[in-house]
């Protein structure tokens, strides 16, 4: 499906780069003539396909991607919870998650403006990965910058996002970690802008991104839309998907947002616990779109986990790509409206859903697409047998029910043992027998 | 305020502008409130002001300042570290005496954060109370900047803006046309920091805008008196120095817990920053002469 005729999402308001009152350009001043390049650039490429700019990277998606992905039948989750389950597979894009999807859109758009460097943040290494891919594919020179902690957590992803040949820079500040990150990526953009772009990895950050980010991940929602009609011959009675920054979020949602009957559940981190501990500027949880309030955050005006005074605080979940203090502004907005329903699922529940699908369908997720899981365990799973979260049993989600696996979980193998070692969990098997 | 330079302050739009036009070349510090603690920074802003600096930023902490280089995050941490909150700057402020008027430099969120619900103008009406001058949000730009201009002009406070090494052709017209106070003029691209030698972009700054009759103060990179010299010949009608202040008080501590030693370290880098204030504008000055020797003329006041 086009682009091509989308510009109906501008606010009442009418000014550029909002969602109601969420998005907007809250950067330094020596950013916003690049956000300016940027919009341009994006309105001519992608929106108006200039220079076919959007074919050449349809056919990219395709030959290096392996797009499109499959939209499959969950035979025993269907059977499990009693009406048809689907998943879409975006565990087997290239490079194992949906990030590919927006990294490659960006590293090409930026080549198409003549920029000469690729820099980019990552959390767990996820988004860094798919740029540094995307950058040595498109033989870009590339910088990816990841907190401290995150390097030493992630020591498989930064092998390879060398390996890909891009350099890594440890970010030493705060707790070393996405924020961090993208604090510093912000600031090498400031200082280099002129030859760089950056390629941000969320629907986050200052107006072009949320949209342009969005629109390179739509692709998820398109293929579901059309194949979830030649296979069920309807559309689905609701579309479930884990929310961090949202970038696979948006992308399965926005092709269903004019579908009033389609429910569009999002599914968030709800860690350890739902409260924030403002002494400590921590939140054990990243339930931005369910317990944030409105601010200001690394360039938009969104939900967010902050102290009374505006402190942003330290989130936490079991899964790195969905620890992150804000979200993309567009699902503020389509929380606010209601279009979109937040649920929040704990670190627990989403470890069961880990090992559920592993199980049920062969399939090993990412603990992001784990919530997901784990939420359609709460809300359609045998009476009596909630794994924990925040939402009593939902009887909303009907009898077509798409799941997006945004991810495969081969990266979480080692959090995965670690965290259900010390648990009882019910879809688990016997770790001990891992143990050298 | 001061009454040096003998013309009467209502003659400009605000004691900001003022303090500039009268101090001419002016010299505008930063440091970080509550770094070390509230109280050193009472001490500190003091010395500052003794030293001739003719402006004083204060800066509010925010978790994540993403225009400052490592000297300022590092104090900005030391600062929350220290508990320092919107309230007890405001308080801090409420108490300082100096002839230099104080603006407040923060990030926006700090600003809307401040009332019950998200708005700016709890924040302003508060500044306003406690005796600052202006106000200056590094990740505001002027196209986002309506509702706490509005609040701004209300309560009669500036909001300074920043002009970028990028800030071109309409955009530069459109907000050198709103200028409030003085233009501040980012003397390189990138992050706040201490450098060594002036940029070529700091001169092709004050070039591209020497036809707006608005004060011009330069920041980010100065840290010494011929820095100083050197920009207002170029001309500047102030600096703007923060970094080279923020590793003196880095450097006096605090290195121990005990009371004595805090105190010692306290008052030498209060010294220390009196003797840089001194330093930075006798540099300043010097510029100023230079012009005066080159051009046999004296700097422009404001047309009437």
């Amino acid at each position: 499906m086009s682009m091509e005729h989308e510009h109906d999402d501008e606010s009442e308001s009418g000014r550029a780069g909002t969602f109601g009152d969420y998005g907007g350009q809250y950067v330094p001043e020596a950013l916003m003539p690049a956000l300016q390049e940027l919009e341009d650039a994006y309105e001519r490429y992608v929106l108006e396909n200039e220079d076919g700019f959007m074919d050449e990277f349809r056919e990219r998606m395709r030959d290096f991607g392996g797009r499109p992905t499959p939209l499959q039948r969950a035979d025993r989750l269907s059977e499990r919870y009693d009406r048809e389950i689907y998943l879409k597979r975006e565990d087997l894009l290239h490079g194992g998650a949906h990030k590919l999807n927006n990294a490659l859109g960006q590293v090409l758009l930026a080549k198409y403006m003549g920029k000469e460097r690729i820099i980019a943040e990552t959390g767990a290494g996820q988004h860094g990965t798919a740029t540094a891919m995307a950058a040595a594919h498109l033989d870009m020179p590339c910088e990816i910058y990841m907190g401290r902690t995150d390097v030493n957590r992630q020591r498989p992803n930064v092998y390879r996002m060398r390996m890909n040949g891009a350099d890594v820079n440890p970010v030493e500040a705060g707790s070393g970690t996405l924020k961090e990150a993208i604090n510093e990526t912000m600031r090498d953009w400031a200082t280099t802008v002129e030859r760089t772009h950056y390629v941000i990895g969320s629907v986050v950050g200052p107006h072009p991104f949320p949209k342009m980010v969005r629109d390179f991940q739509a692709v998820i929602g398109d293929e579901t839309r059309t194949q979830i009609r030649e296979q069920a011959g309807r559309l689905p009675d609701s579309v479930v998907a884990c929310a961090g920054g949202g970038s696979n979020t948006m992308g399965t949602f926005h092709a269903f947002v004019p579908d009033d009957e389609v429910a569009l559940h999002a599914v968030e981190a709800g860690g350890s616990s739902l409260e924030i501990d403002e002494d400590a500027g921590l939140a054990p949880n990243s339930a931005t779109l369910s317990t944030g309030t409105d601010g200001v955050l690394h360039g938009a005006m969104t939900k967010l986990l902050q102290g009374t005074d505006g402190q942003i605080v330290e989130s936490h979940s079991v899964s790195a790509g969905l620890d992150y203090a804000g979200v993309g502004p567009e699902l503020s907005h389509l929380v606010e409206t209601g279009r979109v329903v937040p649920a929040t699922v704990d670190d627990e529940a989403a470890l069961d859903g880990f090992h559920r699908l592993s199980r049920l369908e062969g399939i090993i997720p990412a603990l992001e697409s784990s919530h997901a899981l784990g939420y359609l365990e709460r809300a359609a799973g045998p009476a009596g047998e909630t794994a924990g979260g925040q939402r009593p049993r939902d009887e909303d989600l009907g009898d077509l029910v798409v799941v997006n696996v945004s991810g495969r979980g081969d990266k979480d193998l080692e959090t995965v043992l670690e965290e259900t070692e010390t648990r009882d969990l019910e879809a688990a098997p016997d770790v001990e027998v891992f143990d050298g | 305020m001061t009454d040096a330079g003998g013309s009467p302050v209502d003659e400009y739009d605000s004691d900001v502008e003022a303090a500039i036009r009268e101090h001419h070349p002016a010299l505008i510090t930063y440091i970080t409130a509550g770094d070390p603690s509230l109280a050193d920074t009472k001490a500190y802003v003091e010395a500052l002001d003794r030293g001739g600096a003719d402006l004083i930023e204060l800066g509010l902490p925010f978790s994540e300042p993403v225009a400052e280089g490592a000297t300022i995050q590092a104090a900005i941490n030391r600062a929350l570290e220290a508990g320092t909150t919107p309230e007890g700057f405001f308080e801090l402020v409420a108490d300082l005496e100096t002839e230099a008027p104080l603006l407040v430099m923060t990030y926006y969120n700090m600003i809307l954060q401040y009332g019950a619900e998200p708005d700016v103008r709890p924040f302003v009406e508060r500044a306003a109370e406690a005796g600052l001058s202006g106000i200056i949000v590094p990740d505001l730009p002027a196209e986002e900047a309506d509702p706490l201009r509005e609040a701004c002009d209300d309560t009669g406070l500036d909001l300074v803006f920043i002009i970028a090494p990028t800030t071109e052709g309409e955009r530069l017209d459109r907000i050198m046309s709103h200028v409030s106070g003085f233009a501040y003029v980012q003397a390189r691209l990138g992050t706040t920091g201490a450098r060594e030698n002036v940029s070529g972009a700091t001169h092709d700054s004050l070039a591209r805008l020497s036809e707006y009759d608005v004060p011009k103060a330069v920041g980010f990179g100065v840290s010494e008196g011929d820095h100083a010299a050197e920009i207002v010949d170029a001309g500047a009608d102030g600096v703007i120095v923060g970094s080279a202040l923020v590793d003196i008080i880095a450097a006096h501590g605090p290195t121990g817990s005990e009371t004595a030693s805090r105190g010692v370290a306290s008052s030498d880098a209060a010294a220390a920053l009196e003797a840089k204030a001194a330093e930075l504008k006798r540099g300043a000055r010097r510029g100023a002469d230079t012009i005066t020797d080159d051009h046999e003329k004296q700097p422009e006041p404001e047309q009437p």
